[in-house]
């Protein structure tokens, strides 16, 4: 039904931005019930945090002199700063996708690259901040949920980054134009709910 | 595969590897739905073989094999049957029968249904390969407590990887639902036939809708869970979840609960669904109620987030009053269901065939199992039963004679669409009647041995009055049981070949899309489709209903109160 009806629809702003006025494919419900799944998935993982956060008596790493994330807080600007970066990357993912909505597949490459670049040079911040944290994951609970969190949420960067750069090589062989984009639409919307997971974790693990 | 693939007219000329490739690479829902069912039959086939394991341990006091080996032959018998029979069997059915229902082509993502199916076979196959390690299979339960299931020295679970091989599993299984779960959704939502409202849909499809939704939204908590787990027997060093080390085993317990009774919802609302299409058919009538019947199915499957504590009354750690409160709720659109599907026979024109026989023998043991549920909803009641052989009854009330009873209805409905022969009707009373009464010997007695007292999970019992008289009889019922699904094994594979052939598209007289094309369908499913204008449509057409319908798609007269 929803096919037939679709187009006297009064515009939905909201629908608009995200997805275009097109309706929406299959593949795009696709990925907004599995982005459901991974919200579940995440809330999972944060309610183990935050039951032993609430249960420990000291809520740092156990061992003396070790690295301490609101030290480094303190010290450094840099955790911050890719936060920013990584948050605003969804700027130019989107800037993708309204590009290719127009058919603009120039624009689109130039905005998946910037994404890449952003995305990678996170992945590579979180590698440094593994090789700064000089525990080990059975130190404690502090230092279980840190690396559980931090590895699975860059797991899902790692995976988003593949998606976009699949779709990058992709557009190579000319595909997606300003009617068939539902994969670059999906991959916005995931690398949308990559950032916001990580406002979550940081705020979690580094501010509270 | 390849002797079910051989009955398939195929057209292929290059002979038996071709048909079995096609099998091997087919995205085909139809295809893919008959390879999950087989799968979990050789599955449940195994499950149940090691029920008999455990039955046999008890049918005398004093203990045949060790308790270590018994640990892993229960676990394992219910990681099976939950995780690799029911659930994808009623995922095999579901992928035959919703795009049928529905008037579609496939699924929505037939690769991804694909995916779904391979990976399952893999995490089957990982659970059960733990068998062939030191140490063996999972041997914590299949609810995987710790400190039972972490590798702290000394403990229930022996070292050796049976354990991680499990979780893994597990992970696998949850992540081929969840794609599955993806799947139906946006199946239902989106590929619907022009005509087919969500009021319109038939029963099983709406069960399978609301199955879907409790899959996508509760498994990932399980995954994680699973995950913390894993990193606290391989390197975490138990703080997540042993208390040895600072751990909190009820953090394991609510997170493996949040997902665990949604998941029991998961496996009785599909065949639920099944019992409503098979009653209206062989009643003669339309199923009562059925906008009464949607919405207490959506009603379970809402209620089902907020009760997951009733399985830890015992901890301490659990607001007894909402949850008791929150548990007795879901009596209520429990017991609509009830008087759906009594009020649906009554005074129709019973034909008490095989699936018919299922389907009532599956109301007339759900309700017990029902009721035994509310009993445990009732905190001080739970404090005494807890733990007991009463509550291995009623959750086998409940699926064993809920679940697979609508599992078997499905298999006979169903049977002469898939494969264009009937189950032969003979032998199929008798895998009726050997398993109703079977199943009564077994899991009655088990009532009444928790009532007195007897706890559950153990190899040996003391030698009370009575006790080993009733553990005989539910060991004779057990095998009485296996007969019957003996038979039912012959039964598929005599039919598949040799049953009575079915000619027509439609041989019972139903109303619902599925039986609107050929049986088999063909690969596009449908030639055409009949103008869909209640939720009957093929009833509608055979008796010319479909003339009331008028362009702006409006409903007939309602042919269901």
């Amino acid at each position: 039904m929803a096919s037939r009806t679709a187009a006297r629809q009064p515009v939905n702003p909201l629908k608009s931005f995200f997805v275009g006025n097109e309706p929406m494919t299959n593949g795009l419900w696709g990925m907004v019930f599995f982005i459901f799944s991974e919200i579940m998935f995440f809330s999972g993982l944060i309610a183990a945090y935050l039951a032993l956060r609430e249960d420990a008596l000291e809520w740092a790493p156990l061992i003396e002199g070790v690295y301490d994330h609101h030290a480094i807080l303190e010290a450094e600007f840099r955790p911050v700063f890719f936060t920013i970066l990584l948050v605003a990357s969804s700027i130019p993912m989107q800037l993708a996708a309204f590009a290719i909505r127009k058919g603009n597949r120039g624009g689109m490459k130039l905005g998946m690259l910037v994404v890449m670049v952003i995305g990678t040079a996170f992945l590579l911040n979180q590698a440094v901040e593994w090789m700064h944290a000089d525990f080990a994951i059975g130190d404690g609970p502090y230092s279980a949920t840190f690396y559980l969190l931090t590895g699975f949420h860059g797991a899902h960067v790692l995976g988003g980054l593949l998606f976009i750069a699949f779709l990058w090589m992709r557009s190579y062989l000319g595909h997606f134009d300003a009617h068939r984009n539902t994969a670059v639409e999906a991959a916005t919307m995931y690398w949308h709910f990559v950032g916001a997971v990580w406002i979550l974790v940081f705020s979690l693990l580094f501010l509270a | 595969m390849a002797t079910l693939a051989g009955t398939v007219p195929t057209g292929y000329a290059g002979g038996r590897a071709q048909v079995l490739l096609d099998w091997l690479t087919t995205v085909d829902h139809k295809k893919i739905g008959i390879m999950y069912v087989v799968a979990a039959g050789v599955f449940g086939l195994v499950g149940g073989a090691l029920s008999l394991v455990v039955r046999t341990e008890l049918i005398e006091t004093g203990a045949i094999m060790g308790a270590d080996t018994y640990n892993q032959m229960f676990t394992m018998h219910a990681s099976i049957m939950l995780f690799l029979f029911i659930m994808p069997v009623a995922t095999g059915f579901a992928n035959y029968v919703v795009p049928l229902q529905i008037g579609a082509l496939d699924m929505a993502f037939p690769r991804i249904n694909a995916l779904s199916l391979w990976i399952f076979l893999f995490g089957g196959i990982l659970m059960l390969s733990a068998f062939a390690f030191d140490g063996g299979a999972a041997a914590a339960g299949w609810t995987a407590y710790p400190p039972i299931s972490s590798n702290t020295a000394g403990n229930i679970q022996p070292a050796g990887v049976g354990m991680d091989l499990w979780l893994v599993g597990v992970i696998a299984l949850g992540v081929a639902s969840t794609a599955g779960g993806l799947n139906f959704l946006v199946t239902i939502f989106k590929m619907r036939a022009p005509g087919m409202t969500m009021f319109r849909m038939p029963m099983f499809t709406w069960t399978v809708l609301v199955t879907a939704f409790l899959v996508v939204l509760a498994t990932p908590v399980l995954a994680s869970a699973l995950i913390l787990l894993f990193a606290d027997r391989n390197g975490a060093g138990g703080v997540f979840f042993d208390p040895a080390t600072g751990g909190q085993s009820i953090l394991w317990q609510n997170l493996f609960w949040f997902y665990s009774h949604p998941a029991v919802y998961i496996m009785i609302l599909p065949p639920m669904g099944i019992v409503s299409e098979v009653l209206p058919v062989f009643s003669r009538k339309p199923l009562f109620g059925y906008r009464a019947f949607v919405m207490a199915t959506v009603g379970i499957g809402l209620l089902s987030f907020i009760v997951w504590a009733h399985h830890m009354f015992t901890t301490g750690g659990v607001f007894l009053p909402f949850f008791m409160a929150s548990t007795f709720l879901i009596g209520i659109p429990t017991g609509v269901k009830m008087f759906n599907w009594m009020a649906t026979m009554h005074k129709g024109s019973l034909h008490f065939n095989t699936a018919m026989l299922f389907a009532v023998g599956f109301v007339m043991l759900f309700l017990i199992g029902g009721i035994t549920g509310v009993f445990h909803a009732a905190v001080p009641v739970d404090f005494a039963l807890h733990d007991t052989y009463f509550v291995v009854g009623h959750l086998h009330y409940v699926l064993a004679t809920g679940a697979a009873f609508g599992i078997f209805a499905a298999s006979y409905f169903w049977f002469p669409k898939m494969f264009g022969r009937f189950l032969n009707e003979g032998l199929g009373k008798i895998h009726f009647w050997s398993m109703f009464i079977g199943t009564n010997m077994i899991f009655w007695p088990q009532l009444m041995l928790g009532l007195d007292g007897m706890p559950r999970r153990i190899n040996d019992y003391a030698d009370n009055p009575g006790w080993e008289l009733m553990n005989q009889i539910a060991t004779v019922g057990a095998f009485v049981a296996m007969v019957g699904a003996v038979i039912f094994l012959f039964n598929v594979v005599h039919s598949i070949y040799w049953g009575e052939k079915c000619e027509e598209d439609n041989p019972w007289d139903a109303g619902t899309l599925e039986w609107a094309t050929t049986s088999p369908p063909p690969v596009y499913n449908f030639d055409r489709l009949p103008r869909v204008r209640s939720e009957r449509p093929v009833f509608d057409e055979r008796h010319g209903l479909g003339a009331y319908a008028s362009s702006e798609g409006e409903s007939p007269p309602q042919t269901s109160s």
